[in-house]
């Protein structure tokens, strides 16, 4: 038993799984893994975008995925898609696919459905709604109506993607997406200098700048130097007062006044102190009221977090408990971490400390709302467990919830104004992609009068040009929107010929498969709602349609 | 043997040819529009497969990614260059590579695979350095595509490409020395890719604000005040591992669990002397071997961007992108086209020499040490000669341990005891760039 225990000891304590996902544990971190490794997704059509999707998820380790494709392979589609093999022509793609996809990773399960989407959604369309996602490729517009209506009603996230030669077109459609962790790029520290809490304000009174040595002095935390400024800032302009924008000098000049003072004789070399320098960069950043952010007040204000019931997520009566916390302390939870700083270790740790219990009492706060409110809903206590409260409060700041518009809503009423807006006031000049998007309804459009794509036989180019230029025009006319594109772009819609390039599949399945990973992980912010990606111009644009 | 040889070569054209293979591409590459480039012709896919060579530096997450997309796109002559082995930790997103071929060759593993996978395509492996290789070999490839995580072998294959450039008796561009180069980089959620004509578009060099250099801790921090528990790792790593020894007179090896194990653990220690709290093995790894995280989605994203562009090249069936692009999809997706400038005085892609200026009294290290620390040069270990009447004149040449001996007293000599005379030239060359610098120093 011993040697066992010496043996493994030796060894490194992860296992194989966290080693080969190594790199992306570093970006969502173990919980989101488990949200990942939870979740089903269903792809309907193994197209090239689609698999390219799928790979996306099979790789970082998606729970289980399943496609719905009642096709049988072609040429074309092995000449595109890398998961198809000369072989599998005339056989099922979707059973073609799995097969090629499910080497990719061996936690992965994965199986088909050898039906058409048209077919299951007559005959049994709640098994769309057993799924986490749900992502569909090359599907006509009728489809795409029906399925959106069924998993809005079901409050299952959609996600519709296209590759039509240099465009890609990815929507998602999702009737509720809560998000817990952002993590935007321009993080903040959450510092609470303008209003210290008692644990903070006693720490700093505790420390006497005026006793210190030199090298003591030159390690002073900068938090520290800026509420003993802030202090005597006050004294002078009021108990609440903050430095403008104008009065900085006159704050840098009490900075300045705090710093070390030299003794006669003392003839050391003088060296700017890096912690009052730092103090001096830092004002303007942290010296600011702590504020609820527009995000948070809306969750506040929202229906489920107004009107909890046995059916709510964990996430509003989370949301929820922070609401009544703020009621009462008038400020969101503290985050409990500083970022690092001139000093000494003490100095530091102790600071840090300090951050880290105040945070830690605000989490234990938060706890014991929400086992307030669950004991009130009549829930059991464990469907909120406490490492996702303390990520949660972590997080309070950039808490938010996504409703996209439905898809079948955009195509009942299209947003006439943003559309014409966007035509007149776009950044590419030659090729907006707004124009690509409405292109890509007259080309669906297109499908529904002639049961083919335009351009797709070159010897009806031209006729195909001049249908889809007056399909393009009535769209227009008839969604009141201008003004009206080059005939270029009509022109190489038809070039494109409903071609599914592999370069532009991939990018679309990369973009795709990460908006995937956002919606069941709650980690990131998803698109909303539609992103086009120009591959002409490697260019793209987001639009709230 | 060679009859066997043919037979499989027959049988490979014959697979690999079947009904509308590539009719997708074809509707492109068989029909102009408005877009298309003026030196655009239609019907070139048999002509581009055979003559034109692709070239993938890297096979790792935008290596692999990069072979399946031009395979699939109807190139057909690839070459890939890797000097790497395949780790477990590469699986969650190299996607050519499985358990079983761990501790292989990354470029001969993609290869297979692709090989396998697409009939027709022919991927040349070779396991090496780009550095084993010179202008000779990188002029037999139509398009350079670079999938690579580091910025050193960026800059060097830049300073290769530009070095190639010929020019007529009018100073023109011979169109033929160019050998353009797409570029992709990914680091997280975030990537960014790029095509650069040489000595038309901006170069690596003229934009190298673009990859800022690693911030190190400062020593005292790390001795003295020690405050994350980063900086327990870095002093474990930096200061008692070669102290202690632990196993002998090995150096890390961030992928043996034993060394990280021991590092980890006297972290801890060294974290509970200070009470620093949160070092994990985790942590502990990713700070030795300065893990940079990835996903598939941004590889993917990155690469397929990159063998678009390769694909208009080779064409000229749409304009190209102008001429970087960056990738960001943590807050929904963004991407941002920008054209920066070529710099006029680039040291790769001009050719005249650049000013330095010293006092007399300063010391050939003084010079070396700048060219080290200047954010414009980030060189890693220069060594320099010089000319004089009497020939090319060694003053410093680091890395041969019998050279660096003899020329090691020269370090503190200064110019003036060296014999600089004002505006003499100063040949400096670096593992940064494969042909080296031309400086003239100016005494101030
Ligand atoms: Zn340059």
């Amino acid at each position: 038993m011993a040697s066992t225990r010496g043996k493994f000891e030796t060894r490194s304590p992860e296992n194989e799984k966290t080693k080969k996902y190594d790199r992306q544990l570093r970006l969502w971190g173990d919980h989101g893994q488990s949200f990942l490794e939870n979740a089903r997704v269903c792809l309907i059509n193994a197209t090239a975008t689609g698999t390219e999707i799928l790979k996306g998820l099979v790789l970082p380790g998606i729970g289980a995925f399943t496609i719905v494709d009642g096709n049988n392979v072609t040429g074309e589609d092995v000449g595109r898609n890398f998961f198809l093999l000369k072989h599998s022509i005339g056989s099922n793609r979707g059973s073609a696919a799995c097969q090629q996809l499910l080497e990719l990773n061996p936690h992965v399960r994965g199986d088909y459905i050898d039906e058409s989407c048209e077919t299951l959604l007559a005959t049994n369309p709640s098994y769309f709604t057993t799924f986490s996602v749900v992502i569909a490729t090359g599907m006509p517009e009728s489809t795409v109506l029906q399925l959106s209506k069924l998993l809005h009603v079901a409050n299952v996230p959609l996600l519709l993607c296209k590759s039509f030669g240099q465009i890609g077109y990815i929507r998602l459609q999702t009737p509720e997406h809560t998000i817990i962790e952002s993590h935007p790029d321009d993080g903040f520290d959450d510092l609470r200098l303008t209003d210290p809490f008692p644990g903070l304000r006693k720490h700093v009174d505790s420390i006497d700048l005026e006793s210190l040595s030199r090298a003591e002095h030159a390690h002073v935390p900068y938090i520290v130097i800026l509420l003993k400024a802030l202090d005597r800032w006050r004294e002078k302009h009021g108990p609440t007062s903050l430095p403008t924008y104008s009065e900085k000098k006159d704050f840098e000049s009490i900075i300045e006044s705090l710093k070390f003072k030299h003794h006669e004789g003392d003839d050391t070399p003088h060296v700017e102190p890096l912690n009052f320098e730092e103090a001096i960069k830092a004002r303007a950043r942290t010296l600011r009221k702590t504020e609820i952010p527009d995000n948070v007040k809306k969750l506040f204000e929202d229906k489920e977090c107004e009107n909890l019931n046995p059916k709510s997520k964990p996430f509003w009566i989370m949301v929820r408990a922070l609401r009544d916390f703020v009621a009462v302390n008038g400020t969101l939870p503290l985050r409990g971490s500083i970022p690092d700083m001139t000093s000494d270790s003490d100095s530091y740790v102790r600071l840090a400390g300090v951050y880290k219990t105040e945070a830690d009492k605000h989490c234990e706060d938060i706890c014991n709302r929400v086992n307030e409110i669950l004991t009130a809903l009549g829930k059991p206590l464990d469907i909120v467990c406490e490492p996702e409260i303390h990520i949660l409060c972590r997080n309070s700041h950039t808490l938010d919830v996504l409703r996209t518009r439905p898809i079948f809503e955009e195509y009942e009423r299209p947003k006439s104004n943003l559309i014409t807006d966007s035509l007149r006031n776009n950044y590419q000049p030659e090729e907006p992609e707004i124009v690509y998007y409405v292109l890509l309804r007259a080309v669906d459009k297109f499908f529904e009068s002639f049961k083919r794509y335009p351009g797709c036989l070159t010897h009806l180019m031209e006729t195909d040009i001049s249908k889809l230029k007056s399909i393009y025009s009535k769209l227009v006319q008839e969604w009141g929107i201008g003004p009206f594109p080059k005939d270029d772009l009509i022109h190489e819609m038809c070039r494109f010929g409903a071609s599914e390039l592999h370069t532009i599949a991939s990018v679309v399945g990369g973009c795709a498969a990460q908006e995937v990973i956002k919606v069941v992980t709650h980690q990131y912010v998803p698109i909303n709602n539609t992103f086009i990606f120009n591959g002409i111009l490697c260019t793209s644009t987001t639009f709230d349609l | 043997m060679e009859a066997m040889d043919q037979g499989a070569s027959e049988s490979t054209t014959e697979s690999s040819h079947w009904p509308s293979r590539w009719s997708d591409i074809e509707k492109i590459l068989n029909r102009t529009g408005p877009l298309s480039m003026p030196e655009f012709e239609e019907g070139k896919l048999p002509a581009v497969q055979k003559d034109c060579n692709i070239l993938v530096i890297g096979a790792g997450g935008l290596g692999c990614e990069l072979l399946k997309n031009l395979a699939m796109m109807g190139f057909i002559n690839i070459s890939v260059i890797d000097m790497d082995t395949i780790d477990l930790s590469n699986l969650n997103r190299q996607f050519l590579f499985r358990e079983k071929d761990i501790g292989r060759p990354k470029a001969q593993v993609a290869a297979e695979f692709i090989n396998n996978r697409v009939p027709g395509v022919k991927v040349t492996p070779y396991y090496a350095k780009i550095e084993d290789f010179d202008a000779e070999f990188y002029k037999e490839f139509s398009i350079i595509v670079c999938g690579l995580d580091a910025i050193a072998p960026r800059r060097w294959i830049n300073r290769l490409l530009c070095s190639m450039l010929e020019y007529d008796d009018h100073e023109e561009l011979e169109p033929e020395t160019i050998h353009p180069l797409v570029d992709g980089g990914t680091e997280g959620f975030k990537g960014n890719a790029r095509v650069m004509a040489p000595g038309i578009t901006a170069c690596i060099e003229c934009t190298l604000s673009f990859y800022p250099p690693a911030v190190n801790f400062p020593m005292c921090t790390l001795a003295q005040t020690p405050r994350l528990p980063e900086h327990c790792i870095e002093y474990v790593k930096l200061i008692q591992w070669p102290k202690d020894k632990p196993f002998g007179e090995t150096e890390i090896d961030g992928d043996n669990p034993e060394h990280i194990l021991w590092i980890h653990e006297k972290s801890l220690e060294r974290a509970a002397q200070f009470g620093i709290h949160g070092i994990t093995y985790r942590l502990t790894q990713g700070v030795v071997k300065r893990i940079i995280p990835a996903v598939a989605s941004t590889n993917a994203v990155i690469a397929a961007i990159c063998a678009n562009e390769v694909f208009k090249i080779a064409y000229s069936c749409y304009p190209n992108l102008k001429t970087y692009v960056m990738f960001n999809d943590t807050a929904g997706i963004y991407t941002d086209v920008l054209e920066p400038e070529r710099l006029a005085d680039c040291m790769s892609c001009s050719i005249k020499p650049r000013m330095l200026r010293f006092p007399r009294s300063a010391t050939l290290e003084d010079v070396l040490d700048f060219l080290k620390e200047s954010p414009q040069y980030q060189m890693s270990n220069p060594g320099a000669t010089t000319a004089t009447h009497e020939g090319q004149k060694t003053l410093y040449i680091p890395g041969i341990k019998s050279l660096e001996d003899q020329t090691k007293p020269n370090l503190s000599k200064t110019l003036e005891e060296l014999g600089f005379v004002d505006g003499q030239e100063l040949n400096v060359t670096d593992k940064t760039s494969p042909t080296g610098f031309t400086f003239k120093i100016r005494y101030e």
